[in-house]
């Protein structure tokens, strides 16, 4: 088995494996990651750093583009 | 404090990491930075299941072994101070904050990025790019048993279909806009031009065994399913031009082919042709100790990134004639790019799919009536905030490009939005202007 991580994802505990980017672990939770200007939910787009439709809140620092950000053992995952 | 390299490499996809491979192997002090965790690129992005990719290693045991600085998690942001005059810095943004780094030579293999088209229903939650979900499933999101639609063009979506299949999704249909002549001419091209490419086209063809794929076809419509603050994909509206069906799906993967990042190639005031890097033959910009390699120079995949990174590495050391020995191949990937834009242009009819109330810019919410009525990029920015949100057109501008014929001017620093400290901070006074390649020292 690969190793896994605990992290939380709005407050929810989530197991994801060991290598996982943040935004990831957002959809495997099923959340979506913003709330775009007109208030429609988004989820991350690209992929690869350039759309920033993924970014979230990540241990209290806001618009982090989470898919280019790896998940960290208790990292607080907070999205829109 | 800057630290000063002969050459700094940005991005750490195949070409990136032949370049600084070959020019640390001349000797060179080599940094290669890069914005992604880790090094390979999108092409050989590691997964959190079957490890890194073995291409991808090959080159980085090299780079270990003559110890090349590899910056991951770091990109770009400004160059040479805020006017970018004299531009022989470049300052870095990384989780830990900002750091300058000089160069003797800088070698661009910024990659590319999905081209996307708006269509009605594109930015809801479940619509991703092609590249973009094998992305998140390399990254750990779980696709096994869900039902997903691949759509757009190019030759990444039968490689993502294949993978995705792999993964466990149930691949509802693969639809490809490309009309199946043209697609034919090109496989009979690579029959006798690129055979090995043929038959990986044909492998991802054997792995899809028993999945619908249509040429000619392209999704018109993505509808959602749920409350509205919790809407969903539900399914695809696809069309032939002729009739269209319905396709009910978790997940649609669309994606149209790729565009350059030549973001940070024209800050530094490189001349683009045709939308791409103008390089010559020994990969070299128009601006002096600049080189551009891979897909800012055209579209043409891993072989072609590597053997431009070999020849611009080789040409910063001055071995010429072990470059020029690479042209041939060189040459022959760059036929394969163009008969690859040939193969996957995008027909007409993909410009009409966007209706008035569709979103084209995703950062400030513009929709296609909005920008209707603008004449230019800068017009529509003045009036609608389309491409002035914290993608800087990078999504909007190659569709606005497409659907009005727009074309976006140089970008100006910084590149990202940034931290206010990215730009308050007097920049480092480690700045390379000699024309030879700089021994190592920091200040």
């Amino acid at each position: 088995m690969h190793r896994t991580i605990a992290i939380s994802v709005n407050g929810t505990p989530l197991e994801v494996p060991s290598g996982a980017t943040v935004a990831a672990a957002v959809l495997q939770a099923g959340a979506t990651s913003r709330v775009s200007v007109r208030g429609e939910p988004r989820q991350p787009l690209c992929g690869m750093g350039i759309c920033y439709e993924c970014r979230v809140e990540i241990d209290g620092r806001p618009h982090q583009r989470s898919c280019q950000i790896l998940c960290l053992p208790g990292m607080q995952v907070t999205t829109e | 404090m800057s630290e000063v390299f002969d050459v700094v490499v940005v991005g750490a996809g195949p070409g990136g990491l032949a370049a600084a491979a070959t020019a640390a192997e001349t000797g060179l002090k080599v940094c290669l930075i890069d914005d992604n965790p880790a090094p390979g690129g999108q092409i050989w992005r590691s997964s959190v299941l079957k490890g890194p990719s073995a291409d991808a290693a090959g080159w980085m045991r090299r780079l270990a072994e003559r110890q090349v600085e590899v910056r991951s998690g770091c990109r770009a942001v400004v160059a040479g101070g805020l006017t970018c005059a004299g531009a022989r810095t470049l300052r870095l943004e990384s989780q830990r904050g900002y750091a300058d780094i000089g160069f003797g030579a800088l070698i661009l293999a910024t990659g590319a990025r999905e081209r996307f088209l708006p269509f009605p229903g594109w930015t809801l939650p479940g619509v991703f790019g092609a590249g973009g979900l094998q992305a998140f499933v390399k990254s750990g999101f779980q696709i096994a048993g869900k039902r997903v639609v691949i759509a757009g063009t190019g030759p990444l979506l039968m490689a993502v279909a294949a993978n995705l299949r792999a993964a466990g999704a149930r691949i509802a249909a693969v639809i490809e806009q490309a009309p199946w002549p043209q697609l034919a001419q090109f496989s009979s091209w690579l029959a006798f031009s690129r055979p090995g490419k043929l038959i990986e086209g044909a492998a991802y063809g054997l792995k899809l065994l028993g999945v619908p794929c249509r040429t000619g076809a392209w999704v018109t419509r993505a509808s959602a399913a749920g409350a509205e603050v919790e809407q969903r994909l539900h399914s695809v509206t696809v069309s032939t031009g002729r009739d269209s069906t319905e396709i009910e799906t978790d997940l649609l993967a669309v994606g149209f082919h790729l565009v350059p990042n030549t973001e940070l190639a024209q800050l530094l005031h490189c001349r683009l042709e045709h939308g791409y890097v103008k390089a010559d033959a020994f990969q070299r910009a128009s601006v002096e100790r600049i080189y551009g390699i891979g897909e800012l120079t055209a579209i043409g995949g891993v072989e072609k990134a590597q053997v431009e990174g070999r020849i611009a590495a080789l040409a910063v050391a001055g071995r010429f004639e072990d470059a020029r020995a690479l042209f041939p191949a060189r040459d022959r990937w760059m036929r394969f790019a163009r008969r690859l834009d040939a193969a996957f242009a995008l027909r007409e009819e993909l410009r009409t799919l966007a209706d008035g109330d569709t979103t084209v810019c995703r950062c400030e919410d513009v929709t296609q009536k909005e920008l209707a009525g603008c004449r230019s990029w800068r017009e529509a920015k003045l009036h609608t905030r389309c491409g002035m949100g914290p993608c800087q057109g990078r999504i909007c501008g190659p569709a606005t490009q497409f659907l009005f014929g727009w074309s976006a001017p140089a970008p100006r620093p910084p590149l990202f939005p940034v931290e206010i400290a990215a730009l308050e901070e007097p920049f480092a006074q480690a700045v390379v202007e000699t024309g030879q390649p700089v021994s190592s020292s920091s200040t």
